[in-house]
Order: structure tokens, then C-alpha cells, then sequence
């Protein structure tokens, strides 16, 4: 008994600690809409600065809290900077396409934070009167704990006080519900969008900053808290705080328990938390369907058909591309090779979200399935290369259908992290069923048959499988399927009503983009030699997400567009320095802002403009 | 839009012409170097500081074969795939005469894997994994660490003295941990067949919850406890378990902990008396070492960490295969580490010919607190001859030739 009371204790102080990060990107969620990847280096520059100002003052309780307190406040005024100097620039771009500038904050705080205090974990003395524990039942009870699991509700009703009892609280509820009709009402926005930012910031600061006396202030905090935090938000409801609380206290004591049965299930148990609450409560637990913003960000241009004359441009393209790399010399190929091929992952996850209006950030799932279907029937059953190739589009195409019924009920962010579940879930499966999948070693000796081996029949065979998926996905855009997929975007009621099935559409453009995300899998799988779960990490879902909001959502050539520039920026800069994160999180920082319909959509308007000119 | 399609044919060709080769060069001997320099700095940027100086050392010696030594360097972001990219661009366009490095398990499989199908020398320096010198071991590669199951036996050795019968393992759940408790658990019963196993915790790396975990552990009521955590998760450990007296009167064997790496951020909070592998720099009394500490200090103005001798060793082992060898040779190369003997800051070591695996051994010993921080005492240094599965069983492990 007494054990349950202390597992229970130590359930809430956890979640103390889950619900203090999740709350503010809530917030920010809310009422800004932009998905904040950002939030989880807010979260480890609170810890850094934390550390280094508890360091500097004098041990004393005040010199401790003191510290906290102002490392809040200075990520607060971080985060309102960025939003200041970044963010605002890019309101009206399309939907998520603000992720990618906080992704590259992402990158550039990374590098920093290495630079400035080193990699070597960083551990804090703990608060003065704090430091030893309590008897309860018997059982020693860390002081800090206690101090911690009053923290969350305090933080909680603080909110709710603001929100409820201040002219400003009511401005962020309301924006929360309809930021236009806000707007119309004379409401300064961007003042309001800045506070917003200051204060989801500020949670994130004090949260790392509070963390401290549990664990050491290290670089790998901010990965491994943004995705924690999406998902205590989204099971909560986004914008709902207390809901974020529910959350995190469900996943914390769920995990204490969870630990003492399945020892192994940390790994997974927050993202099966995820999969079950979405399937019953398409918005979280305290969410709502949040009001459709109107004309936020640039409405959707139709896609023009082409005007019939691109293979002047596709066919000395496609020419070039088949005799350019052999001739500049065997590893210029193999980077093609891998271009190529993650310009295919790319356009599959495009397929989903531009033309299907289905965001996803778990189209690793897929990749990574085709790739172990190809790798596994290689080991298992020794399949020659093409049957593996044959295998892996089917196998993702199979997981897509399984949970694409689930999927598709959901829209937008919700949509995008129940597919994040299913693919952490994949990820978790690949990683922990050593004895099929080899665990974290991943299956070696995966390479090509014989005659393919050579890397320019290699690569010749990539351009033509994944040149030909790319025109396939072409020909379905515009056929009669992929206009019901549209139409059911831009216009779910009107697709309705004329009789289009839009779930059974849906669930085939589900399906269809996880097919070919399987085929560029197996293409992986074969060009590499091997297979390792980091192909289904979030990582590689994010990569995804990258090149295609780089290249541009609202065209077809956006996402070979966004793999060249994102592939090839990485490889070539992380040649030359260490610091290769700060250079490409700042260049992607700059491509944000100076096209923000993305490099190929920027390309487009640009056309369209000259014509309309002449 | 489609002149856009067209746009990412010329970036494409932009980005080819970006990567085309280098010549290739006649002078200095190249090593194509791959490590996780971004994504595990704590370990790897010591490491680094290793290899640059024994790299100076050589080339200030006249270097190997009257050749310079010139290494290509790469950070591999922690993923395989990106470390197989990146082993292709070094040999294929960079022409190094080997690979050498990597940190992490599945990265060093991975170049081992890619070493074997294009037949090229690769010396794993740190992955510490069994596979890549047994059950994957290849033609090809060479480890210099002291593998999991060389530790493990060292620590085995040293718990079997201990009176506790009921144990408890904490590792993180992936190869690393899974296999440093498999080879412990093995190694230990096999000693002592009356120990009982009585409870495992498997946290997810870098996201151990440390309340639950440690309650869970005491709640199994165990005498003595094995740990492969280390890093942020070894932090989180030692002050929940501190603070909630899962030590009191417990013996905690652990694997690693006596790194500087990982028990220098503990500061004075480094857990006494726990039986540790480790690397105490500032007390290994052995001429090789003095020198090696002061070339060190005297170069990078800080103290090695573990990474360092790692990095510095696998260096001296490459140049001394060369040196041997009178030629870049692949084959040659691999011919003269089998049995060849290199002179570390740990004293002489040899490439054991029957698995590639080094005789690297560790040193071993209690943590103690001494002015503010953690120290190793009592240590004494393990030869990895000793701690190695009969030639029989290594064999019968190795994929037959």
C-alpha cells in the first residue's frame, strides 16, 4: 500500500514537471496557431541560464529562486524576440509552414547553447532547505517533490486567474477562439501575439528552470522535451491548460505504474496514451474543433494543369539528371541517389498534405516500414532486390490502412500527431523486438543484386522508379480522384453534398502517399545496405516536413525542390565546420523569411508575374 | 510550376557540381575519420583532442613511411545512414586509406557493414557493442574498446566477492544496456549459481523518470544493484536514489561510472563506494601515462577524459599497422594488426588475431569523494587479455570466412 502512495506521489510531481512544459506551447498553440518546435530549446535555455545564474548568486534561498525567476523572465524575453523578429514576418504564409522557422531556431539554439556552456551535463546544487527528504509511510520522499507537485496546480490556478480575471486573459480566450473576430474588433494582434509568446516562453524557461534539482541542465533537452510536450498538449485539447494538466497527470501516473509491470514500457507508453485518447476524442480530452481561421494565411491556389509544354523543361532535365552525377564520379552519385529518393519521401508526404490537406509528422512510419518489409524479405526469405522493392511499397500501404481509418476521422494538428503516434509506436516495435528486427543494430547487408550494384545502375534505377512515381503521383493529382481529394479539402460540406465519400477518399490518399513513402523506404533501404529504426524516427519525419514546406506546399515541384536545397545544404555544410547546425538553421531562417510561400511556390508567383507583365 | 520542375533539375546539377571530387593527393596518407561530434559532444570532443595530438606527435616524429598523416574528419549527426553516406564520400572521393572511428553501437555496425562490402580497412575505436568483432566481426575490422562483455566480466569478477545474493539491474533499454545486463547476469551466476535476479528497470535513454524508477528498484528489495546508466541518466539516478536511500546498504556495481565523462558533473555528489570501470587520470602512477597526461595538459590545457586515450590509442595503433605493414594496402594493413602490438597510455596492447578485438583492458575501483568531486580509489587495471570467452567460443561466434 504504501508503495502505491509513493508511486502515486511520484506520478504528480511528474507531472508537475510534463504539464509546466506542455501549458506553454498550449498557450501558444492557441491562440497564434503555429506549431512551436521551438518550445523545447525555450525549455533548455531555461535549465542553462537557470544554472548559470544559480551558480553566480549567493546560495541562498533567495540566490536560488531569484535565479529561476529571472531565467523565466529571460526566455520570456527570448521567445518575444523571436516572434518579434521572425514570426511576424510570416503570419499570413500557410498553414505549419511557421514550424520550419521555428525548426531552424531549433538548430541555431542547439549550437549555441554547445558553444556557450559546453557539452558536459551541467548539474546544479539544489535549492538551500530542499535538499534532503521526507518520511512518508516509511519511505523517504525527496523534499523538492513535494515543493514540485504543489507547483503544477499553483501554476494552473495562476493561469486560470489571468485568463479569467484580466482584460488581457479575455483577449487571448477569445483570440483563442476566433482570432479574426478579434482582430475586427480593433484589438492590437501583434501586441497580443507578442505577449502571448513572452508568456508561453516564459512556462518553458520556468520549467527547465525548475527542472534543475531533478536533473542536469544537458543538450539533449530540447528534442527529447518537444515531443513530451506536443503530446501532453494535444491529449489535453490545444489552448485547453487545464487540460494539459489532465494530461500530464494521466501519462505520469500511468508511467509510474506502467514501469513497475512492463519495465520496458517507457519507450512507447506516452505515444499508446496518444493513439487511444484521439481514437475516442478526435480533440483531445478538454479540446474543441477549433473555429475554421478565416482567409488566414494565403488561401489555397488552385493547381493549374500545366499548360501542356513541360517537357521541354522535364525531358533535358531528366537527361541531365541521368548523365550528370556518373560523370562527376562515384560519391556525387550516391548523394543523387539519395536526393532522389528522398525527394520521392518527400513528395509522397506532399501528396498527403498539399492536395489531401492531411498533415502528418509520422510519415517516417511509412518509410520506415517499406524499408524493413524490403530488408526483412531480403534476410528472411531471400527475396531478390525487385521482390524487396515490391515488398515495401505493399507493407506501408498495409500499416496505412490499418490506421489510416483512424487517421482520417482527424484533422490538422491532431491528424498530424496521431500519425506521430503511429509512427512512434512503428519506431518502438522496430527498436525493441530485437530478435526480428535486430533492435537499434537494424539489419546489415542489405545491398543490391549483383547487377545493380554498380552505383550508377544503382542510381539509374532510382531516377526511373522514383522519376515514374513522381509523374504517377502527377497523373492522380489531376485525375478525377485527386480533385474529390482537393475538393474535400478546401470544401468538405460542398464535397459532401455532391456526393463525394469523402472518409473512403481520404483513406485512398492515405493510403496512396504511404505507398510510395514505402517504395523511397525500400529504395533507402537497398542504397544504404542497411536498416536502423532512426528511419522511423521523428527525426526523419521532421526532414520530411522540412523540404517540403522549404520547396513549398501549394506547387507540385516543391517537394524535389525542398529535398536538393535541405539535402544538399546539410551535406555540403556539415563537411566543412561542426557548427554545421547554427549555419543551417540560420539559412533556413532566411529562406523563411524571404519566401514564405516556399523556394518553388516563390518560383511560381514569380513566373505567373513576368507573364502577367508581357 | 513546371518551370519550377525544371528549376530543381538545374539545382540539382548546382549541387553536383558542388560535391565533385577532389584530386587526389600524392602526399600525406589519408584517414577517413567519422564520429558523433554533434550529437554525443561530451564523449567525442575529448576523443578529438585525442587523436590530434598522437595525429602531432606522429607527424612531428617524421610521420609513417616518411608521410604525413592527414585526417579527414566527419560528424555523422548520430545516424547510421548519414555515417554510411559519409564513409562513401571518404573513400570514394576523398581516397582515405582507411576509416577509422565512431562512438555509437549501431554507427560502428554500420561502417563495419560498409568496410566489408567495399573492402576497406576500418578501425572501430569506441563502439562498444560485442557484435562487431564476434557475431558481425569481419575480415575488415578491428575494435580497439574493451567490448561490453569485457567490462561486464571485470565487474562479474569483483561482484562475485560480494555477500549479496538478490540482485537488481538498471540499464537503458537499447543494445548497449540489453547486452551489458545479459553478459553481467550470465558472467555473475556462472560464479555464483546461488544469486537471484530479482528485478530489472529499462529506462528509455535520456528520458529516465527517476521517482518511479527508484521506487520501483527499492520496492524489489534487492541487496545489490548492477547499473549500465550513464550521462544525464546516471545524474538523475545517483541524486533520486541518494535522496530516497536506495544505497543505504546496498552495493551498486556499475559500468562506465568511473569515466570522467560521466562522473565528473556529479561533483561532490558522486556516489562512495560504489565498484566502478572507469579511467582515475590523476593517480595512474605508469610512466606511458605521466607522458601521455603531460603532452595532454601541456597541448589542450585540460585534463583527458577517457574519449581521449581512446582517440590518442587508436592513432598510435593505425600509424603503428602502417608502419608494419610499409604500405597503405588494404590487405597488408589487415595482415599487420592481426598480433600487432601498440604501445597506449595504458600500457602495451595487442589486435587479438582470432576476433580483431584489442587487449585494451579498464581500470577498475570504488568511487570516492575527495575535495568536492569524484575520484576512483582502490583501482587496479584489468588486462582485457584476461576477460575474454575461450578461442572455442570465439570462434563459433565469428560468421565462418
Amino acid at each position: 500500500m504504501d508503495f502505491v502512495v509513493i508511486q502515486l506521489l511520484n506520478g504528480l510531481a511528474s507531472a508537475s514537471s510534463l504539464f509546466l512544459v506542455a501549458c506553454g506551447l498550449s498557450i501558444i498553440f492557441g491562440v497564434t496557431r503555429i506549431v512551436n518546435f521551438a518550445h523545447g530549446s525555450f525549455y533548455m535555455l531555461g535549465a542553462y541560464i537557470a544554472y548559470s545564474l544559480v551558480e553566480l548568486l549567493p546560495r541562498t534561498p533567495l540566490g536560488f529562486w531569484g535565479g529561476v525567476a529571472l531565467a523565466a523572465l529571460a526566455v520570456g524575453a527570448i521567445g518575444g524576440a523571436v516572434e518579434i523578429a521572425l514570426l511576424k514576418r510570416i503570419y499570413r504564409a500557410p498553414e505549419l509552414f511557421q514550424l520550419l522557422a521555428t525548426f531552424g531556431v531549433v538548430l541555431v539554439v542547439a549550437d549555441l547553447a554547445l558553444k556557450i556552456w559546453g557539452a558536459e551535463e551541467l548539474l546544479a546544487p539544489r535549492p538551500p532547505g530542499l535538499r534532503g527528504a521526507v518520511m512518508i509511510l516509511g519511505r523517504a520522499f525527496p523534499q523538492y517533490d513535494l515543493l514540485l507537485i504543489a507547483v503544477g496546480p499553483v501554476v494552473l490556478a495562476a493561469l486560470w486567474l489571468l485568463f479569467h480575471r484580466t482584460r488581457w486573459g479575455a483577449l487571448v480566450r477569445a483570440a483563442t477562439q476566433d482570432r479574426d473576430m478579434v482582430a475586427a474588433l480593433g484589438v492590437n494582434q501583434g501586441r497580443l501575439f507578442t505577449g502571448v509568446f513572452f508568456l508561453g516562453s516564459l512556462l518553458a524557461g520556468l520549467g527547465g528552470a525548475l527542472q534543475l534539482p531533478r536533473e542536469a541542465a544537458n543538450l539533449q533537452m530540447d528534442l527529447s522535451t518537444i515531443a513530451e510536450a506536443f503530446v501532453i498538449t494535444v491529449v489535453g485539447g490545444m489552448g485547453s491548460i487545464a487540460g494539459a494538466y489532465v494530461a500530464a497527470l494521466l501519462v505520469a501516473v500511468l508511467q509510474a505504474f506502467g514501469i513497475v509491470v512492463f519495465p520496458k514500457i517507457t519507450l512507447v507508453l506516452i505515444f499508446l496514451v496518444m493513439a487511444v485518447v484521439l481514437a475516442f476524442r478526435p480533440y483531445g480530452l478538454f479540446g474543441r474543433a477549433a473555429a475554421e481561421p478565416r482567409a488566414a494565411g494565403a488561401e489555397a491556389q488552385p493547381l493549374g494543369a500545366g499548360d501542356g509544354r513541360a517537357w521541354r523543361w522535364v525531358v533535358p532535365g531528366l537527361a541531365l539528371l541521368a548523365v550528370l552525377p556518373p560523370l562527376a564520379g562515384g560519391y556525387a552519385v550516391s548523394v543523387v541517389t539519395e536526393i532522389v529518393i528522398l525527394a520521392l519521401f518527400a513528395a509522397s508526404l506532399h501528396f498527403m498534405m498539399g492536395p489531401g490537406g492531411m498533415p502528418s509528422f509520422g510519415h517516417a512510419a511509412f518509410f520506415g516500414l517499406g524499408a524493413y518489409g524490403a530488408a526483412l524479405a531480403a534476410r528472411d526469405v531471400g527475396a531478390p532486390m525487385l521482390l524487396g522493392l515490391a515488398v515495401a511499397p505493399v507493407a506501408a500501404a498495409l500499416l496505412a490502412l490499418a490506421c489510416g481509418w483512424f487517421c482520417v476521422r482527424l484533422s490538422g494538428v491532431y491528424l498530424a500527431m496521431l500519425t506521430l503516434a503511429v509512427a512512434q509506436i512503428v519506431w518502438s516495435v522496430a527498436f525493441q523486438w530485437t530478435g526480428i528486427t535486430g533492435g537499434d543494430n537494424g539489419i546489415l547487408g542489405v545491398w543490391p543484386a549483383d547487377w545493380a550494384r554498380g552505383k550508377t545502375v544503382f542510381y539509374l534505377l532510382t531516377l526511373l522508379l522514383c522519376g515514374g512515381s513522381l509523374w504517377l503521383l502527377r497523373r492522380i493529382v489531376f485525375a478525377p480522384f485527386g480533385a474529390a481529394l482537393r475538393g474535400g479539402r478546401d470544401a468538405p460540406r460542398r464535397a459532401e453534398a455532391s456526393g463525394i465519400d469523402l472518409t473512403a477518399v481520404r483513406w485512398t490518399g492515405f493510403v496512396i502517399a504511404a505507398l510510395f513513402a514505402g517504395l523511397a523506404g525500400g529504395l533507402f533501404a537497398y542504397s544504404k545496405g542497411s536498416v536502423f529504426p532512426t528511419y522511423i524516427a521523428i527525426s526523419r519525419s521532421i526532414d520530411a516536413l522540412l523540404m517540403v514546406l522549404l520547396g513549398g506546399i501549394g506547387t507540385l515541384a516543391g517537394p524535389p525542390v525542398g529535398a536538393v536545397v535541405f539535402v544538399g545544404l546539410q551535406e555540403e555544410i556539415s563537411r566543412y565546420t561542426d557548427l554545421w547546425r547554427l549555419l543551417l538553421g540560420l539559412v533556413i531562417i532566411t529562406l523563411v523569411v524571404a519566401f514564405p510561400e516556399g523556394i518553388a511556390g516563390f518560383a511560381a508567383r514569380w513566373r505567373r508575374r513576368a507573364e502577367g507583365a508581357t | 510550376m513546371r518551370k519550377a520542375l525544371g528549376t530543381a533539375g538545374l539545382g540539382l546539377a548546382a549541387a553536383l557540381l558542388a560535391v565533385s571530387p577532389a584530386p587526389a593527393q600524392q602526399g600525406p596518407i589519408k584517414i577517413g575519420e567519422i564520429n558523433s561530434y554533434t550529437a554525443i559532444a561530451g564523449f567525442t570532443v575529448p576523443y578529438r583532442n585525442g587523436w590530434t595530438l598522437a595525429v602531432e606527435e606522429i607527424n612531428a616524429g617524421g610521420g609513417v613511411l616518411g608521410r604525413k598523416l592527414e585526417v579527414v574528419s566527419r560528424d555523422d549527426g548520430g545516424k547510421p545512414e548519414d555515417a554510411v553516406r559519409i564513409a562513401g564520400e571518404l573513400v570514394g572521393d576523398q581516397k582515405v586509406a582507411l576509416l577509422a572511428g565512431t562512438f555509437l553501437s549501431n554507427i560502428g555496425l554500420a561502417v563495419a557493414d560498409y568496410a566489408t562490402q567495399n573492402k576497406v580497412l576500418f578501425v572501430a575505436a569506441e563502439p562498444l557493442t560485442d557484435a562487431i568483432v564476434w557475431q558481425k566481426g569481419s575480415h575488415y575490422v578491428f575494435r580497439l574498446r574493451p567490448s561490453t562483455y569485457m567490462q561486464a566480466a571485470m565487474l562479474a569478477e569483483e561482484a562475485a566477492k560480494l555477500p549479496a545474493k538478490r540482485w537488481a539491474t538498471i540499464a537503458p533499454n537499447y543494445e548497449y544496456g540489453t547486452s551489458f545486463v545479459a553478459n553481467f547476469k550470465k558472467l555473475l551466476s556462472a560464479r555464483r549459481p546461488d544469486v537471484q535476479w530479482v528485478g530489472e528497470q529499462w529506462p528509455a535513454l535520456g528520458k529516465l523518470d527517476a521517482g518511479p524508477t527508484v521506487e520501483a528498484l527499492i520496492e524489489a528489495k534487492p541487496e545489490a544493484i548492477f547499473n549500465a546508466e550513464f550521462g544525464g541518466d546516471l545524474i538523475k539516478l545517483v541524486r533520486e536514489g541518494t535522496t530516497r536511500g536506495l544505497f543505504t546498504g546496498r552495493t551498486v556495481v556499475s559500468a562506465l561510472s568511473g569515466e570522467p565523462e560521466y562522473l565528473d558533473p556529479l561533483k561532490d555528489e558522486a556516489p562512495s563506494g560504489w565498484i566502478v570501470t572507469g579511467y582515475p587520470w590523476y593517480a595512474i602512477d605508469t610512466p606511458e601515462h605521466k607522458r601521455f597526461l603531460a603532452a595532454y595538459q601541456n597541448r589542450f590545457h585540460d585534463y583527458p577524459r577517457l574519449g581521449s586515450v581512446v582517440g590518442y590509442s587508436t592513432f598510435k595503433a593505425i600509424a603503428a599497422a602502417i608502419a608494419k605493414a610499409g604500405s597503405t594496402d588494404t590487405q597488408k594493413m589487415i595482415a599487420a594488426m592481426d598480433g600487432l602490438p601498440v604501445e597506449t597510455p595504458f600500457g602495451g596492447i595487442v589486435f587479438r588475431a582470432i576476433d580483431h578485438q584489442s587487449t585494451m583492458g579498464a581500470w577498475v575501483g570504488k568511487i570516492a569523494v575527495k575535495d568536492g568531486k569524484g575520484v576512483m580509489v582502490d583501482f587496479h587495471y584489468d588486462d582485457g587479455k584476461n576477460y575474454q570467452p575461450t578461442d572455442a567460443d570465439v570462434a563459433a561466434l565469428r560468421p565462418a570466412k
